[in-house]
């Protein structure tokens, strides 16, 4: 029998799953950039919680960063973002969800054996729970894939990073403070030099899908 | 077989034949008090009943003896579902002849032969909702095996009443998969029994009907069978979703006394099941009837990360 608090863990992981699926199959900007804050809000619950059955108390600010980094700061310049783009009530016209929720499913079996053997040697309370976050990795990438918009594949990009942030948890009770500020600060100027490559794609096409970038122009 | 056991096998089919239009009737009276309405009242599917039961039967002229045998099969796949899910007792004669697996082939083989006999007069109401049965079936199926499957690999078996009873005595723990299975289950559950975001239970507006459209050339007794046929899954499906998820007051094997207060306790579940049917019927739009696979697939995504979920977490 585990412990309860690993119990928690384990739960609010399957959350983080379940909500990389419901980006996937989610076809407003606007809730997706919600889903985004609520997987951010989940990973943090997860990480206080491995700070507490861990003792471990560095695990409380990064917790502390991630919450303010990803469920404050960035959802607040995604919303920024759609606004000034005007792209609120944009629907993109997503091509047979079933199918990419198979290929989905697919992804998730390959991560859950890809973990197997590196749980094994972990020591980590969590330990169980590195397989669910490479799985979230990889639908992060499916979910960049299939998309065609911009903004949408900045999301994806931004939910991987999560998932890798949790990835780090889970199997060797999160990074080093120097590596983790580091990464948040990439991320935070990741997402201001997105933000200005997107209103510079609809300048040239007047549109935000990424499609146009493919062809090569003449003039 | 002990004589106890035939007591509480009986009491149950005998439980689900007669609460069955009763469950019909509190959730459609609640969907009318949620809508503003003052609702035809608990005992309607009684009289409904009881007045197709009155009434001549009138089939078609070129209607094959399947079409005929069609509702007695139906009513009896769905009386045996009842009868085999644990709804008052674990102790059930009845339980080891079909498991979770058998059960959901018991709604495959009423499903069937419903659409078989809609086809069977060559209408073209008929065809088009033994089509749209089907469409809804081949992704409700697995995604409720799926669901089984979830609660099997928690108590290791696939009989129902074992499932029930290391459900009802295990330590609390929390089961991430249940949680999956449970919306899982909750979406094909309204799928399954034709209830709002895919199917209307109250529309005759031909190009929405799915179960309507199917039934469309019965009357009589025929038709009186058929909707107790659909009370019945209602609560053979209700009764599922109690039995994995709130299985404490079913009686267990060895205190047959807890059979006097299992009664109460599954009408108090079934009242707040209902309730929660009519909310989540009122609150939520129909789907258009493209969106319906999508719907399904979602449900049987669910499921199956459930179960991989239990499989990776459970080592």
């Amino acid at each position: 029998m585990q412990p309860f608090v690993s119990q928690l863990v384990n739960l609010f992981a399957a959350v983080l799953l379940m909500l990389a699926f419901a980006m996937i199959a989610q076809r407003r900007v606007l809730s997706l950039v919600h889903l985004f804050t609520l997987q951010g809000l989940t990973l943090v619950t997860a990480t206080a919680l491995v700070a507490f059955a861990t003792g471990q108390s560095h695990l409380y600010f990064s917790a502390a960063l991630t919450f303010a980094l990803k469920v404050v700061l960035i959802p607040a310049l995604l919303h920024r973002l759609i606004r000034q783009l005007d792209v609120r009530w944009d629907v993109e016209p997503l091509i047979n969800i079933p199918t990419t929720m198979l290929a989905g499913i697919v992804l998730v079996i390959f991560a859950f054996n890809l973990a197997l053997p590196i749980a094994n040697v972990s020591a980590s309370i969590a330990r169980g729970t590195l397989g669910i976050a490479l799985a979230c990795v990889m639908l992060s990438f499916l979910m960049m894939i299939t998309r065609s918009k911009a903004i949408p594949q900045v999301i994806g990009f931004l939910s991987m990073e999560n998932a890798l942030f949790f990835a780090a948890t889970a199997a060797t009770q999160g990074m080093p403070m120097v590596v983790e500020l580091g990464i948040a600060l990439d991320v935070l100027v990741g997402i201001l030099i997105l933000g200005v490559f997107m209103f510079q794609i609809r300048e040239q096409f007047d549109s935000l899908d990424i499609q146009h970038l493919e062809k090569l122009r003449e003039d | 077989m002990t004589g106890l056991g035939l007591l509480s096998q009986l009491l149950e089919i005998l439980t689900a034949l007669v609460a069955a239009p009763l469950l019909l009737g509190w959730v459609n009276q609640c969907r009318a008090w949620l809508q503003n309405k003052t609702g035809p009242g608990l005992l309607q599917p009684y009289r409904l009943l009881h007045k197709l039961f009155n009434k001549e039967s009138v089939v078609a002229e070129h209607a094959s003896p399947l079409f005929r045998a069609a509702p007695y099969v139906v009513f009896g796949c769905m009386a045996l579902a009842c009868a085999i899910v644990p709804t008052l007792s674990t102790d059930l004669p009845l339980s080891p002849v079909a498991d979770a697996i058998a059960l959901v082939g018991l709604f495959a083989v009423a499903r069937v032969f419903i659409s078989l006999a809609a086809m069977d007069v060559g209408t073209s109401f008929g065809t088009l909702g033994a089509r749209r049965e089907m469409l809804v079936g081949f992704l409700a199926e697995p995604a409720l095996l799926m669901v089984l499957f979830c609660a099997s690999l928690i108590s290791q078996s696939t009989l129902l009443t074992t499932i029930v009873e290391s459900l009802a005595r295990r330590d609390l723990a929390i089961h991430p998969a249940l949680a999956f299975a449970g919306v899982a289950f909750t979406m094909v559950s309204l799928a399954e029994n034709a209830r709002v975001p895919v199917d209307n239970p109250a529309t005759h507006l031909e190009l929405t009907m799915i179960h309507e459209a199917l039934i469309l050339e019965y009357s009589g007794r025929h038709l009186a069978l058929i909707e107790w046929a659909a009370s019945l899954k209602l609560f053979a499906y209700s009764c599922i979703g109690i039995a994995l998820y709130f299985p404490w007051g079913i009686a267990q094997a060895d205190a047959p006394l807890a059979l006097v207060f299992a009664v109460p306790a599954l009408v108090l579940k079934l009242a707040i099941g209902g309730v929660v049917l009519a909310v989540l019927e009122t609150v939520s739009a129909k789907m258009r009837i493209f969106r319906v696979p999508e719907f399904l697939a979602t449900a049987f995504l669910l499921a199956v990360i459930g179960m991989l979920v239990q499989l990776l977490l459970t080592r």
